[in-house]
């Protein structure tokens, strides 16, 4: 019978090597696809954003693609579109990351290309006032979108000012304008470098050619000035209600965002955090929250929850897109479910079907290059260990219902939330 | 190399259920999909929306598997289900963990029959599905190609989108909506397909025993409203509040069968970037419509497609303006690259990089179960699984004189509807506050 390459990645398969300037490569072969990819992650997110420009990180991990001392815009894109690859770099709050697609024979090619944006990006001038418009255009278009107001107005509310958390990564349509080419430049030599930077690779590949590859090509990549990454605000949890309503007029919709900073993959109680949120807002239809919302009541297409984890106390979110009438009914069903699953213990049987759930979904989410790529890339930042999907299932499996409750109640309360709210004037309709 | 796994086979049960087969042994998942031959191409005005609505009730229960259970009993198996309705078609699928297909094809037999359509889940579920088109009423685009293709289909109902007409939503009943199911969904109106971990015998055997007892339905209502010949242009403003404006331009475009479609496919790689089936999207920095339109500052995006469709429908262009840039200045930048491209501009090298591009997607998207059994039951409801099989054949018979040649015949002023969105203060707007 067929082996299935898809078996658990673990340590017998995923090859781990650092390289001497602190890059971390891990490889997976999988010859059943034509395909490789290549993700990762360099630490000079927009965490390092200066107040007053906002929006840095993310400008400058655009503006690699468009053009290295080596290399002209046209050239880098030719080679990746001519060969039907792809290579993408884009700014997070955290991290710069990257993520590259090709037939298994162009991995040379796409390394080759990653390390020059990396290493040598030229920011031409041309280039910069061109990408500065696609920015600003799209943070305009942005802006009339409800779904992105909502989820801008609830970090503006539910973080502190000084909070990087409390910022868009993409900036605003004023700081943006502001960048200058120079700030860009100093961004890049200052704080983009190798050490801490992951390299996935996964696909068609040899593995000791992909790691001679990237060593070929980013060992010897040196960026002294780098610095580490800053810390964070002391947070203290939300104590009282916040709520903002951004009115946009011609909407049809309105979008709400409700939430608290959640808690970091690294949380103790990140497992227990996440059956919560499974349980409240995704199982099924979209959990507790979409069958009081959605299934039983018809106040919207989408309602569910979301916790977003990371490196750093991201949001716990529910969010829902309602008719304008049905705000109030809407949240008060979302905090009733909020209110009973910090106040009664997961009943067993629901209970095990979200682990159930968790645990069985794991072969359809390594289906692909990509995501067992993904999970390679979490399994390294958040130190998990190359056994971690070997383990999954013990450590799921081994939270119990107490700690659920301990962990809901830790972060949620439906007596203390941040509500972000956008939509039209319902004053105004007609 | 790749294995890919095993050739497509083609069963007809004795209802008329077509059924497709490929074993792939990449993965433990098996992705099941049954397609009804019905979507918004076989509504009536008074009713349209109305298969994306059936599509919605199919997820509130049977006799034998309540609203909510199956989203619950799939979860619990760790599968995902979904389903999608389009012009020509609406699709149920479930992946699930291969150990687990059964689950799958007991509840789209079941489903296929049992429906309960309960009156109180068809209220609950009008106010979804009528915040599901508020939510892209928020959206600038979807006023704009609303707009432009209502213009370019005055008869063809694919002049409505796929959710209908608000004023529908509000007035179709229960009983309309129960009578579409019993027209529509039948196994000699169906076309099912198993791609993944399983043995084909074995899998045939378990579908002739759930799928082989349901009895067949009447033959449908055929399709019988064909756009006649346009005469002219036909253009369309959409003003409403934003601070963007778009163009979305839409020529005439053959049926996904008819001879001309690959060329025009390729066309579409060259204009606007490469397209396959099933192919995650590479860059399209390289394309004409790119330098044409982004270098120059006059727009930040630009994409185009086709659509395979039963009859015939649009290529479609669309464009975001760059901030403060007039649409005159872009439409009249738009109209000369056209004009180049049938002037027979084309060469080689494009139509060369244009097929290696298709290769290397085509690849891509052979990756997953869920995305080739879609693409399997999609062809074989337009014309023949085949079509997809064969896809890269046919682009490889493509020549340059073709492509040159097809160019010069679709992309005609008279044979296309310029929609414009210009957005406006939200005083100056008509109509609804």
């Amino acid at each position: 019978m067929n082996k299935h390459l898809n078996a658990l990645p673990g340590p017998d398969d995923i090859t781990r090597r650092e390289l001497s300037n602190g890059i971390v490569v891990l490889v997976r072969e999988n010859h059943n696809a034509q395909s490789v990819v290549i993700t990762g992650a360099l630490n000079a997110g927009s965490l390092f954003d200066p107040p007053d420009s906002v929006g840095l990180a993310s400008f400058v991990a655009s503006a690699l693609m468009r053009g290295t001392k080596n290399r002209d815009f046209a050239t880098i894109h030719e080679l990746l579109e001519g060969n039907g690859a792809s290579l993408v770099t884009s700014g997070g709050m955290h991290t710069i990351g990257f993520s590259g697609k090709s037939l298994g024979e162009d991995l040379p090619l796409l390394i080759d290309l990653l390390a020059d944006v990396l290493r040598q990006p030229a920011f031409p001038d041309a280039q910069v006032e061109r990408l500065r418009g696609e920015i600003i255009t799209s943070l305009k278009i942005r802006e009339q979108d409800t779904r992105y107001m909502a989820a801008r107005t609830f970090r503006a509310l539910a973080y502190p000012p000084d909070h990087p958390y409390s910022r868009q990564i993409s900036g605003t349509v004023d700081t943006v304008a502001r960048i200058t080419r120079d700030q860009l430049v100093d961004f890049h030599r200052e704080h983009v470098g190798p050490r801490g930077m992951l390299v996935i690779i996964v696909g068609a590949v040899d593995t000791d050619e992909a790691i001679a590859l990237v060593e070929d090509k980013l060992g010897g990549w040196q960026n002294p000035a780098q610095p580490d990454p800053p810390a964070l605000p002391e947070l203290a949890p939300t104590d009282d209600v916040r709520r903002q309503t951004v009115i946009m007029p011609g909407k049809s919709q309105s979008d709400i965002v409700l939430g608290v900073p959640g808690p970091s993959r690294f949380a103790e109680d990140w497992q227990a955090a996440s059956l919560a949120n499974n349980i409240l807002g995704l199982f099924g239809m979209f959990g507790r929250i979409g069958t009081e919302v959605r299934e039983k009541r018809g106040l919207a297409y989408y309602s569910y929850s979301r916790l977003n984890g990371g490196l750093g106390p991201s949001p716990w979110q529910v969010i829902a897109g309602v008719d304008p009438a049905s705000i109030e009914q809407a949240v008060s069903t979302i905090l009733d479910e909020i209110r009973r699953i910090t106040t009664e213990l997961v009943g067993e049987q629901e209970l095990a079907d979200n682990k159930a759930n968790i645990t069985g979904r794991v072969p359809l989410q390594l289906e692909t290059n990509e995501g067992v790529a993904g999970t390679i890339l979490a399994m390294e930042r958040y130190q998990l260990g190359l056994d971690y999907l070997h383990r999954y299932a013990g450590l799921v499996n081994a939270v119990t219902a107490e700690d659920i409750l301990a962990a809901a109640q830790r972060y949620l309360s439906a007596d203390a939330y941040t509500l972000a709210v956008a939509g039209p004037d319902l004053s105004a309709a007609t | 190399m790749a294995s890919q796994g095993s050739q497509v086979t083609r069963h007809v049960l004795d209802n008329g259920l077509t059924v497709l087969l490929k074993d792939v042994h990449t993965a433990p998942v098996i992705s099941w999909w049954v397609l009804y031959r019905v979507g918004s191409r076989n509504e009536q005005t008074g009713q349209t929306g109305i298969s994306h609505w059936v599509e919605h009730m199919m997820f509130k229960g049977t006799e034998q598997f309540p609203a909510g259970v199956l989203d619950k009993l799939i979860d619990r198996e760790g599968g995902v289900w979904n389903a999608q309705t389009s012009f020509d078609y609406t699709a149920y699928f479930e992946t699930m963990p291969a150990s687990r297909i059964d689950l799958a094809l007991q509840a789209e037999a079941d489903r296929m029959q049992n429906a309960l359509f309960d009156p109180a889940e068809v209220e609950s579920e009008r106010t979804v599905i009528i915040s599901e088109r508020q939510g892209s009423e928020n959206s600038p685009t979807f006023w704009l190609h609303e707009e432009t293709r209502a213009a370019a289909f005055r008869v063809h109902p694919y002049h409505h989108q796929v959710i209908g007409d608000m004023v529908d939503l509000h007035t179709m009943t229960r009983d309309d909506l129960y009578t579409h199911y019993r027209t529509y969904y039948a196994p000699n109106n169906a076309i099912a397909v198993a791609v993944g971990d399983f043995d084909t015998a074995e899998m045939l055997a378990r579908i002739e025993e759930l799928y082989g007892s349901i009895p067949p339905g009447p033959e449908v209502p055929p399709v019988s409203r064909t756009e006649p010949l346009q005469q002219g242009e036909r253009t369309v403003r959409v003003e409403r509040e934003g601070n963007a404006s778009y163009i979305y331009v839409a020529y005439r475009a053959p049926e996904a069968t008819h001879q001309d479609w690959f060329k025009l496919s390729l066309v579409d790689s060259v204009l606007a970037g490469a397209s396959a089936p099933g192919g995650n999207a590479i860059g399209n920095k390289t394309s004409r419509l790119y330098k044409a339109l982004v270098e120059t500052e006059l727009a930040t995006s630009v994409g185009a497609g086709m659509y395979p469709s039963i009859d015939p429908y649009l290529f479609s262009i669309m464009i975001t303006l760059r901030d403060g840039r007039a649409p005159e200045d872009v439409q009249a930048a738009l109209d000369a690259e056209i004009a180049r491209l049938v002037e027979g501009s084309i060469t080689e090298a494009e139509l060369d990089k244009a097929k290696k591009q298709a290769r290397a997607l085509f690849a891509y998207g052979t990756e997953s179960v869920t995305g080739q059994a879609f693409w399997l039951a999609f062809s074989e409801n337009f014309t023949s699984y085949t079509w997809y099989e064969d896809y890269l054949e046919h682009l490889e018979a493509v020549t340059l004189d073709d492509v040159r040649e097809a160019a010069s015949r679709y992309f005609r002023r008279s044979q296309r509807t310029v929609g414009w969105f210009i957005p406006v203060a939200a005083h100056e707007q008509g109509g609804e506050g």
